[in-house]
């Protein structure tokens, strides 16, 4: 499905900075939809077995989306996006802080910037995000490891189930 | 320890090390790679594995030797590089524990050290699937999107 479209994703651990570049078979409007609209980015922007839920969204300057990562086994986590920049379909960015589920942001973040462009019917997204600690990082992949860890769990007790 | 080896490779994108070699590092379409430039030389991060990895003929001195232990003139040779320039990678390598020198009577030899490899590997690999993951959704969601409308 996508075996022509560029991944690159690389990491500077010396400036706490992810470069994440992607290319979608789709147009530009339509892949700032699904990286600005609630209801898209619900169904893409959880690495299964997780899922995202978000509970409100006001995607404007100063808004926040607030939603959960929300594991395999049930348990909810929070994080807070508050958008900083917005030029309507090229480019967004925000700051994203770990919470609780009454939004009490837990510092220190990152900070994510968006870019997007066209060429031929396929939009190019381009993400830089900066970590304040490097540890948050390491922790955000934890995290993403203890749902991986329980899907096969729930893997292996259906497969035990059904032999 | 063979299946390693190729994971770490695949990990990079690189299927044939002998093709990095030839269009002397080019990057791949598809990469992943550590840049640690901005680093300051300490000793403490003489020994982290992100310092080694951060540059692309390291990498690619990684990628040859994980095929084959090799000689420090070997590498020079195949690299088309002084043996100052491959002593100090080796240097740096060794240092972080990603090769171990053999000595073969007057040679040494320097072999892979998969294991080490395999502590980078774990954690870059998790995270990069994490996101591989994610933007393939985003790609059935768009291709959804598309034909609804």
């Amino acid at each position: 499905m996508n075996n022509n479209l560029l991944f690159d994703f690389n990491v500077d651990k010396a400036a706490k900075m992810v470069y994440i570049t992607r290319e979608f078979n789709a147009s530009q409007s339509l892949v700032w939809d699904a990286f600005t609209r609630a209801e898209l980015l619900d169904q893409w922007v959880a690495p299964a077995p997780m899922r995202a839920k978000t509970r409100y969204m006001n995607f404007e300057v100063g808004g926040r989306r607030v939603y959960a990562m929300i594991s395999p086994d049930g348990q909810e986590r929070w994080a807070v996006q508050e958008y900083t920049s917005i030029t309507p379909k090229t480019n967004f960015k925000m700051y994203n802080t770990f919470a609780d589920k009454d939004e009490n942001r837990e510092l220190p973040g990152s900070e994510w910037d968006h870019h997007f462009s066209e060429q031929n019917g396929i939009t190019k997204v381009h993400i830089t995000i900066f970590n304040e600690s490097f540890e948050r990082m390491e922790r955000i992949l934890e995290g993403f490891k203890i749902g991986f860890a329980m899907s096969i769990q729930n893997l292996e007790a259906l497969l035990a189930s059904l032999s | 320890m063979y299946s390693l080896r190729r994971r770490y490779l695949a990990n990079f994108s690189v299927v044939d090390p002998q093709k990095i070699i030839a269009n002397k590092l080019a990057q791949p379409k598809s990469c992943t790679y550590i840049r640690n430039s901005k680093v300051a030389y300490s000793n403490k991060m003489k020994q982290d594995i992100f310092q080694a990895i951060a540059d692309p003929t390291r990498r690619a001195i990684l990628a040859l030797i994980a095929i084959q232990a090799l000689t420090p003139n070997a590498m020079a040779e195949k690299f088309d590089m002084s043996r100052q320039a491959v002593s100090k990678h080796i240097k740096v390598l060794h240092e972080c524990d990603l090769i171990k020198p053999e000595h073969s009577g007057r040679e040494i030899y320097y072999h892979f050290n998969a294991k080490k490899m395999q502590e980078f590997d774990h954690w870059l690999a998790q995270f990069r699937q994490s996101w591989e993951t994610r933007f393939n959704q985003l790609d059935q969601l768009l291709t959804t999107i598309k034909d609804q409308k």
